[in-house]
């Protein structure tokens, strides 16, 4: 096979206010035609500015050296009017944003001809019939209706199938995907790449994925390249590495997966909080007189969950997970019934929950939103204290500062500093212990681990894990994520379109899923063939 | 569209009723009346003047009689200037504030437009320093120091223009006033341009357009202008609104016929009847011109069809 | 240190993770949380950027300048505001009679005169701007805080209010009233606490649905609490810089009244009237119209500099 692209010692160097930043350092790595190459690193390891530059579309600021050979011709030596004539012709890009990829102001169907019109000069009627042909191939419904529909009116599934379709059009040589499923849903997230991979069979084109999902790359690529802070630390094909990865960095990617089963709490643990015929639901539109329009985010849920258990919740975006997590603490109104150790606790007012708030605490998903940008960390993780253990003073809320700091690992020196000085993975451990201080007994954690990179996400599960078991703690855990859902629950509850499709144990669910739904779920997130690896 | 148009115009209503009320009344709790002028007026002379204008009836039956006349465009008579009523007062001088305003509107888009978009395009270089120091100073200077100073510099020391006066609209008269007015509106609108330019030009879409293959004109001129635009249009109301206001001065400053100067005459020689009217006339205007922006901004984004 | 600083670990980065290429620079990593100065607050790292903004900092630096000469300035002159010099009518800048920038055509200092008034206009865009401020702050936070149907009626409001044709509203109140300081105070601080108020509501709301708010409900923190430790610090941000907007709105505003004729009344003065008499008198002593134009436009320019710059500073996205 004679190789399509060749980068040779690519480096990226950003002249920023601050002082050079080298994003990339002296990568190299070749792809064949018709070959999949996966582009593998967590965020920050230069794996989206090295695809970038083979595009020449790094900002002005950024330096580049090394050679970006494509069919032998140097990329970073050609004018920009050859380079306009290879992008969307002979290479082209799809990223990682379909919402907001697309311009908003423009119909699909004139999008998508543009680059038509512009590499092949196809105008006119010839140029819709391709744009139709191109819908259909990536699988947009009722192509000769959307071809007129604007991006707003597409899903954002359907919006990456635009992006593909534009990509597509001039039937390259090399396709960059960047990270293009990242952003989706997990069932639509495997439609996009069945889709990639069928069309790169009819096409025969090479692809160059980005991607920090290591599940998608063993599924999808043929040859992958570890990135790490701007170099490539391993390469090789993607059986050879996965089997035996040589650099500690991909062993230990390969290895952050959660693993392990939660030991089940005891059979004679009494329930400590169940809810009846739970129901949500948002106001649209309120009018003044007439009917106003509600949005039923949760209908109708039954739940119990004993003590020392962790009740994992899982579904899609927009499923009602997280508005049925908020409801059953009580932060948003909720009709039915809901029991915490027994008593009904769906009736009382913000001052009759007051007390209970103590032990029932919450982690967040966004551990940059979920942390005041104005206070110590000290005074986030203490504020608890102040509402609940009035009488402690300075010193004595300081101590517990401290140990809580301590028990989710962080230095107790940092509590003087502000969250944004913090890493992700660091804000959801302030996060944690905030919640820990007030030593509560069911701890909601709502996707506390999709926004931290997978290495970070282990040690976070792994402490929480800790705690549980040091505390005895009850989890009600909301996650999309499938893996990180089997290693920590004993009970799963599948949610679709606000209600429950599908409850049980979390190893009846991930070996015998019943519903149709919750196998295409698995399917999705490739558990079946990990659990087999 | 009509339906929401009509809707609009519907909402309107109680926003003028508003104004008009409000003006109203307090014309009405001010010290003094219309006619306790230059000199004093035999009692029965002022008794009747007072019954001539209704100004004897109690005040809601006068509110009332204030309304009705409105709904027939009558804004009743001007006290100061006797043989004219309001009415005829602000149609003898809309069409030259009309004359003003437009052009200077105008000019401010075709001005400050481009060197917004020129200033984005090339961000932190010579030019955008040069654009964005200008747009400052248009904006730290208000326009009734830089309208004396036009007229006096280019009127009276250089004499290219008249320094003043309207000569039935001639081109050399309109120069200096449209010019002095829309300087702080082309500051505005290149200085909100060149922002949302930038923010624009940042956006993933544009990477899109760029990865395309198309070049730099294509992509500013095809994707990048128009989303721009959306920001500066919601502006465009204020911005006229602020046109509205700034030629009160520049009318008086020029000695332009227009409604700001009757404005300003009426307020100064306490001619309430004519503030009055002025105020209710602008406030349909800037509800007007709100409404027709709105509708503007609607034929650019398609993400916004108003009909419900 | 923290598990987190383990070799391996791409963390230290995730904060600043690097964009997919986009035409913008990628943001500097962020520093290790070890090297970052201890415990600072993002109201010192706004100073500290601010501070490196050159042009902001001459702005602030000028602007103190005036304030401080305007008012002291008025006490080491030896001209009262109102006191004619009998030998000095209209005179231009002179050392003798110690008229440096002149006279006015009565004899009256000008110099004198215009940091007298510029007392007036920076008073009126001190006292104006606060009371655009309060009434903003507190009609947007109280409409965004309690949303729902209230929030929609003062909403509604405001809308209404924003249709108005306030100028001449306000130049009708100064008719009907007559002139007084204290009308122009008000009037002004009633026409500009519109885009305050929004500006909060917005704030508010985007605040509620922050996921720190709602970990403070989780807290069990009272309302009053969360209002005062959470909402207002946050919203603080764009308060100010709006508030720097509205400063040189509010003096252009008085002087616009002041040069209509329609502003502070004799014998106190203000830029906007010092302006008026300028234009008068440009032909023959035209020092009386760039004087107080010099002033007005050095002041303005200087807050819009200083604006920019704070917005600049305190804008997240910036950083």
């Amino acid at each position: 096979m004679s190789s399509l692209l060749e980068i040779d010692k690519l480096s990226v160097t950003f002249q920023l206010p601050t002082g050079p930043v080298t994003a990339v350092k002296d990568v190299s790595f070749t792809i064949a035609e018709g070959e999949t190459m996966a582009l593998v690193g967590e965020s920050g390891s230069g794996k989206s500015v090295t695809s970038t530059a083979a595009m020449r579309l790094l900002p002005e600021l950024a330096e580049t050296t090394g050679a970006i050979r494509f069919n032998g011709e140097n990329l970073l030596e050609v004018t920009p009017k050859r380079m306009r004539r290879v992008r969307g012709n002979d290479i082209s890009m799809i990223f990682q944003e379909p919402m907001t990829s697309l311009n908003p102001l423009h119909r699909i169907g004139k999008q998508i001809g543009e680059v038509l019109i512009r590499h092949k000069q196809l105008k006119g009627q010839a140029n819709r019939q391709r744009v139709l042909e191109l819908l259909n191939q990536v699988g947009i419904p009722e192509p000769e209706r959307r071809i007129d529909s604007y991006p707003y009116e597409l899903s954002g599934g359907q919006r990456q199938r635009v992006m593909i379709a534009m990509a597509l059009a001039c039937e390259p040589k090399l396709l960059i995907a960047d990270e293009p499923t990242t952003a989706l849903d997990v069932t639509v997230q495997a439609q996009i790449l069945d889709l990639l991979k069928s069309l790169q069979a009819e096409y025969g084109m090479a692809i160059l994925f980005i991607t920090h999902d290591l599940s998608i790359v063993r599924h999808f690529a043929d040859r992958v390249a570890v990135m790490r802070y701007g170099e490539v630390v391993e390469s090789g094909r993607t059986l050879d590495v996965f089997e035996a990865p040589q650099h500690d960095y991909t062993r230990m990617l390969l290895d952050a997966i959660p693993r392990g089963r939660k030991e089940p709490a005891p059979a004679d643990a009494p329930v400590l909080m169940s809810g009846r015929d739970i129901k949500v639901r948002f106001a649209l539109k309120k009018r003044l007189f007439g009917k106003s329009e509600y949005f039923e985010a949760v209908r109708g849920i039954d739940l119990s969950i004993r003590r020392g258990e962790t009740l994992g919740i899982v579904g899609e975006s927009g499923s009602g997970k997280s508005t049925l997590g908020r409801a059953l603490l009580r932060l948003l109104k909720s009709e039915g019934e809901i029991r915490f150790e027994e008593a009904d606790i769906s009736g009382l007012d913000k001052s009759g929950m007051r007390p209970l708030r103590s032990r029932l605490q919450v982690v967040f998903q966004d551990p940059f939103g979920s942390l005041s940008p104005r206070m110590t960390v000290g005074d986030i993780i203490s504020e608890g204290l102040k509402v609940h253990h009035p009488a402690l003073n300075r010193r004595q809320r300081e101590a517990e500062v401290i140990a809580a700091l301590e028990e989710v690992a962080l230095d107790p020196a940092m509590r003087n500093r502000y969250p944004h000085e913090f890493s992700g993975g660091q804000r959801q451990r302030i996060a944690i212990a905030r919640a820990l201080i007030l030593k509560p007994e069911l701890l909601l954690l709502d996707e506390p681990t999709s926004a931290l990179d997978r290495s970070v996400q282990v040690r976070v599960i792994d402490l929480l894990r800790d705690l549980q078991k040091k505390h005895g703690l009850t989890y009600l855990f909301i996650s999309h994520d499938l893996s990180v859902v089997r290693a920590l629950s004993d009970d799963v509850m599948v949610m679709k379109e606000g209600r429950v499709i599908e409850h049980g144990s979390a190893e009846t669910i991930f070996s015998n899923p019943r519903e149709p739904y919750t196998q295409a779920l698995l399917k999705a997130a490739f558990l079946e063939s990990e659990a087999a690896a | 569209m009509l339906i929401y148009t009509l809707k609009r115009l519907l909402q309107a209503i109680p926003t003028l009723l508003i104004v008009i009320t409000i003006s109203f009344f307090l014309m009405r709790v001010a010290p003094g009346g219309p006619f306790d002028g230059e000199r004093q007026l035999p009692p029965e002379i002022e008794a009747n003047l007072m019954a001539a204008y209704h100004l004897d009836e109690p005040l809601p039956m006068q509110y009332l009689r204030y309304m009705g006349n409105l709904l027939q465009g009558d804004f009743g008579p001007s006290f100061k200037y006797k043989d004219f009523s309001v009415t005829e007062l602000i149609m003898q001088g809309f069409p030259v504030s009309l004359e003003i305003g437009g052009l200077a509107i105008l000019l401010a888009l075709i001005i400050g437009l481009p060197l917004g978009i020129a200033a984005a395009i090339k961000r932190n270089s010579t030019v955008d320093y040069l654009v964005m120091g200008t747009a400052l100073t248009g904006i730290a200077v208000p326009n009734f120091v830089i309208a004396p100073i036009f007229a006096l510099v280019f009127g009276v020391l250089l004499g290219w223009l008249p320094a003043g006066g309207w000569n039935g609209g001639a081109l050399p008269n309109l120069v200096l006033p449209v010019v002095a007015l829309s300087i702080q509106q082309i500051a505005y609108i290149a200085r909100m341009m060149r922002a949302s330019m930038i923010e624009v030009l940042g956006s993933h879409f544009i990477r899109t357009a760029r990865a395309k293959g198309l070049n730099e004109g294509e992509v500013i001129w095809r994707h990048a202008i128009r989303p721009a635009l959306l920001p500066v249009m919601s502006y465009l109301g204020p911005a006229i609104a602020g046109i509205i206001t700034g030629s009160v001065v520049i009318e008086q400053i020029f000695g332009i016929p227009g409604i700001g100067r009757y404005f300003v005459q009426g307020a100064l020689n306490r001619d309430y009847t004519l503030v009055m009217g002025t105020v209710v006339f602008y406030g349909v205007l800037i509800v007007l011109m709100n409404l027709i922006v709105d509708l503007l901004y609607s034929a650019l984004d398609p993400q916004i069809r108003y009909d419900d | 240190m923290t598990s987190e600083s383990k070799p391996y670990s791409g963390e230290q980065r995730d904060g600043a993770p690097l964009p997919a290429g986009g035409p913008n620079p990628p943001r500097a990593p962020e520093p290790e949380a070890g090297a970052a100065p201890i415990g600072e607050s993002l109201a010192r790292d706004a100073w500290r950027r601010l501070s490196q903004n050159r042009a902001a900092m001459a702005s602030l630096a000028l602007l103190i300048a005036i304030i401080v000469v305007c008012i002291v300035g008025p006490w080491l002159l030896p001209w009262g505001l109102a006191e004619v010099d009998w030998n000095a009518f209209g005179t231009g800048p002179t050392l003798e009679g110690a008229h440096y920038l002149g006279t006015d055509a009565n004899g009256r200092d000008l110099l004198t005169r215009v940091l007298y008034g510029g007392r007036i206009s920076l008073s009126v865009a001190l006292v104006a701007s606060l009371v655009s401020l309060v009434i903003g702050v507190l009609y947007g936070a109280i409409s965004g805080y309690l949303g729902g149907r209230v929030d929609n009626y003062m909403m509604r409001f405001v809308d209404i209010m924003y249709s108005l044709p306030f100028m001449f509203m306000v130049i009708l109140l100064m008719v009907v009233f007559g002139r007084n300081i204290f009308l122009i105070y008000a009037a002004i601080g009633a026409v500009e606490w519109l885009d305050m108020a929004r500006i909060v509501r917005g704030q508010t709301l985007a605040l509620k649905r922050r996921e720190f708010i709602e970990a403070a409900h989780a807290l069990g923190v009272r309302d009053t609490k969360i209002v005062t430790r959470h909402l207002i610090p946050n919203a603080i941000g764009p308060v100010i810089i709006y508030v720097t907007l509205t400063v040189p709105k509010v003096i252009l505003l008085e002087s616009f009244l002041s040069f209509l004729g329609l502003g502070v009344q004799e014998p106190l003065t203000s830029w906007g009237v010092l302006i008026s008499e300028g234009v008068d008198m440009m032909e023959s002593a035209p020092w009386m119209l760039l004087v107080p134009s010099f002033f007005l436009a050095a002041t303005l320019f200087c807050l819009n500099f200083l604006g920019d710059g704070l917005r600049d500073a305190l804008d997240p996205r910036t950083r």
